[in-house]
């Protein structure tokens, strides 16, 4: 799509900036219909996603106890869920006795005020952040903006999603969709402090963010964060992350703001042992990660002696209503179910107009913003009562969860949600189509005539696939080919074949 | 502070969802393995520290005993020009510095401390199963900022203080839970430009261990 002759032709993904970062775009057949023309991002996404795969696999198996400590993570997430009002209180009167202040916001209009609050009450302009799904999901960089505070993402990844302009298309790795040369004349063009003559290897590329970074770090008065995870029983929360920039976030600003979706909540600090094995092998597929960071409300010349911790429910209190749905808040964000995904690989992750893209996203965002409920979104046809229909249900997903979240059945059961919003079940198109496919199968004859009749259309169209119907047929084309029609039935094949 | 009407009404709102169909409660199972196979502080389990230390491409140097533990500091540093070491860094540690010591005290403004090349400092546990050392700001370790942002790290890890596997370290550390913790396996990393590993960002691009105790060879 674009061409690399130095010239700022680097167009931000999506076009337009959307207005809700769960839910922008057309629905998702429209979507993958743009992103599957990239022959460039389907090469990044292909490369990237394998390297991730085979590194998993590796780590995965190297420890003999993988599949009990995935049995152990879902009864933890199980557990947290069916007691998440005690745990969140406790985690509250835990931070709050070690000087934390903890804040409880219903949506993200709410936490985004409180956050701006705190940060205009610090008096800061500029606010360093560690790379966070919640804030994200809240749109928090664009609430600052509007109070004139700039917040500056830290990651490398958001940084480059962030200077390009763009919305993040994997939940680990933002950037997947942008390889070197992109990112050389993003940062040449719009860092404002590139190196003079900077290459595209992605040594130099990281030594120029770092340089760009660090007088950054080394004066900001506040930082933002998410969370990992926070321990009930003590209060403790923690950032896993790679490059340092969430230790430098977390570790040198005077005042530390944490946005944490109430899932993230943990029972007991011994359920560190299992989710620090889960996490890492899962998401970068390593050991370890290089680096973790735990706190503990203020620690008194160590670290920010401001600390606020900040509860989001943004619509995860919805998603807990769904019996079945609900395991979608299990979720640790590692994104191996992206990496594994065939639908994620092709298409990408801008297709699924959300900040959640890939298996995950297609459970949680319908979720989070009521799917099939009074008022929320509804129908195969809509952006994001579309995502539960972007799956072949192949169940990679499933195996690679670390914490057995059964995407598959979800994702079923959320197709129903999408249909019959009350539960009911009118015959539909496909009830009637599958009825009338059982008759024909069900008789010789009819089934014979049928085979005339597709071996006709296939000679009309010379066996190419079919990408329209008229009605009622254009019901179906309208999201999936027809492939091409052979010009023979298979009776009149096998009776030619049984003749010579 | 925060609407407490908000509060009440988050917790309302989860307790209407969970409503009549919690999900059951169910006993958490632990058949992982809690404790690692390998004893605390035996050669074989400073060899795998030392393998997967090296696997993150740190620098691992092995002493045998305290003894060596001077000599080997002294050549980690020997070129940079001052070092920062935290209170309670043994003063035997510093015997064969060549560089100009910095004390924490008063306390190291950012840009001083931007300005030192290198930490020295001690860890509460390091696991060998997963090549990670583990500060917790205790004795030797000094506040968080002092390991963050000098560009060389140098940590020196005891036997007794390494152990098989991430449980084994839990539960050392679940002594202190309300200290800042950091767990560090290897230099500061990056995969974020088309998955390709780049050592070294914006923590410490220079990790160096010693590692003090017996080698299995």
């Amino acid at each position: 799509m674009s061409t690399y002759l130095g010239m700022p032709t680097v167009r931000p993904h999506p076009d337009t900036p959307p207005a809700a970062p769960l839910r922008w775009g057309p629905s998702f057949p429209q979507a993958a219909r743009q992103t599957l023309r990239d022959e460039q991002l389907r090469a990044n996404l292909r490369t990237a996603t394998r390297t991730i795969r085979d590194k998993r696999r590796r780590v995965t198996a190297e420890l003999g106890d993988w599949e009990q400590l995935r049995d152990a993570g879902a009864a933890i997430k199980a557990d947290v869920m069916s007691r998440l009002p005690e745990l969140l209180i406790e985690l509250e009167a835990n931070v709050t006795a070690r000087g934390g202040v903890v804040h409880w916001a219903r949506d993200a209009a709410e936490a985004n005020a409180i956050v701006t609050g705190i940060v205009r009450a610090a008096g800061a302009r500029e606010v360093v952040k560690v790379k966070s799904m919640a804030t994200q999901e809240i749109g928090l960089n664009d609430a600052l903006a509007a109070v004139g505070v700039d917040a500056v993402e830290t990651d490398l990844a958001e940084r480059i999603v962030q200077l390009a302009g763009d919305m993040p298309s994997h939940i680990l790795v933002p950037a997947i969709h942008r390889n070197r040369a992109e990112i050389q004349e993003i940062f040449a063009h719009r860092m404002g402090d590139a190196p003079p003559g900077l290459s595209d290897e992605p040594r130099a590329l990281a030594m120029a963010a770092r340089a760009h970074l660090r007088a950054r770090f080394l004066r900001a008065e506040v930082a933002i964060s998410g969370a990992n995870l926070a321990i009930a029983e003590t209060g403790t929360v923690a950032v896993v992350e790679s490059e340092g920039n969430g230790r430098m976030c977390l570790t040198l600003p005077r005042v530390l703001v944490t946005a944490m979706g109430i899932e993230k909540v943990l029972p007991t600090f011994a359920d560190l042992e299992v989710f620090l094995q889960l996490l890492p092998r899962s998401s970068t597929g390593e050991r370890m990660n290089p680096y973790t960071s735990m706190w503990t409300g203020v620690t008194p010349g160590d670290g920010p002696s401001e600390f606020h911790l900040v509860l989001l429910d943004n619509g995860r209190t919805r998603a807990l209503a769904d019996e079945l749905g609900r395991q979608a808040l299990h979720c640790i964000r590692c994104s191996a179910c992206l990496n594994v995904c065939p639908v994620y690989e092709h298409t990408g992750g801008h297709a699924y107009g959300s900040v959640y893209p890939g298996p995950i996203g297609a459970i949680l965002t319908p979720q989070l913003l009521g799917l099939g409920d009074e008022g929320g979104p509804f129908g195969a046809h809509d952006p994001t009562g579309s995502l539960p229909f972007a799956s072949t249900l192949c169940g990679a997903c499933y195996e690679a969860c670390p914490v057995k979240i059964d995407i598959p059945s979800a994702l079923i059961h959320l197709r129903e949600r999408a249909l019959h919003p009350d539960g009911g079940h009118p015959p539909t198109a496909t009830d009637l189509a599958m009825g009338a496919a059982a008759r024909v199968l069900a008789s010789g004859r009819l089934l014979r005539l049928a085979g005339r009749a597709a071996a006709l259309v296939g000679r009309v169209t010379g066996g190419r696939p079919i990408h329209r119907l008229p009605w009622p047929g254009s019901l179906w084309t309208r999201v999936r080919d027809v492939p091409g029609l052979p010009r023979r039935s298979l009776s009149a094949w096998w009776r030619d074949r049984g003749s010579r | 502070m925060t609407d407490p009407t908000a509060r009440e009404e988050m917790l309302a709102r989860i307790r209407a969802a969970l409503g009549a169909r919690p999900p059951a409660a169910t006993a958490v199972p632990r058949d992982y393995q809690r404790v690692g196979s390998l004893g605390r502080g035996s050669a074989e389990v400073l060899d795998l520290l030392a393998d997967r230390l090296e696997d993150y491409r740190a620098t691992v140097v092995r002493v045998a005993g305290p003894d060596g533990v001077p000599a080997a500091v002294g050549a980690l540093l020997a070129e940079v020009g001052s070092v920062v070491a935290p209170e309670g860094v043994p003063d035997a540690w510093l015997g064969a510095i060549t560089a100009d010591v910095r004390r924490d005290e008063p306390a190291l403004t950012h840009a001083e401390l931007d300005a030192v090349p290198a930490v020295l400092t001690g860890c509460r546990v390091a696991v060998a199963e997963t090549g990670t050392v583990v500060l917790d700001g205790s004795a030797g370790q000094g506040r968080r900022a002092l390991t963050l942002v000098p560009d060389r790290h140098v940590v020196v890890v005891l036997a007794d203080q390494v152990v098989h596997a991430v449980p084994d370290a839990v539960a050392v550390l679940a002594a202190h839970p309300e200290r800042p913790l950091t767990w560090i396996s290897g230099p500061s990393a990056t995969s974020d430009i088309e998955l390709v590993r780049v050592e070294g960002v914006h923590g410490p691009r220079d990790l160096r261990v010693v590692i003090v105790g017996r080698t299995s060879s």
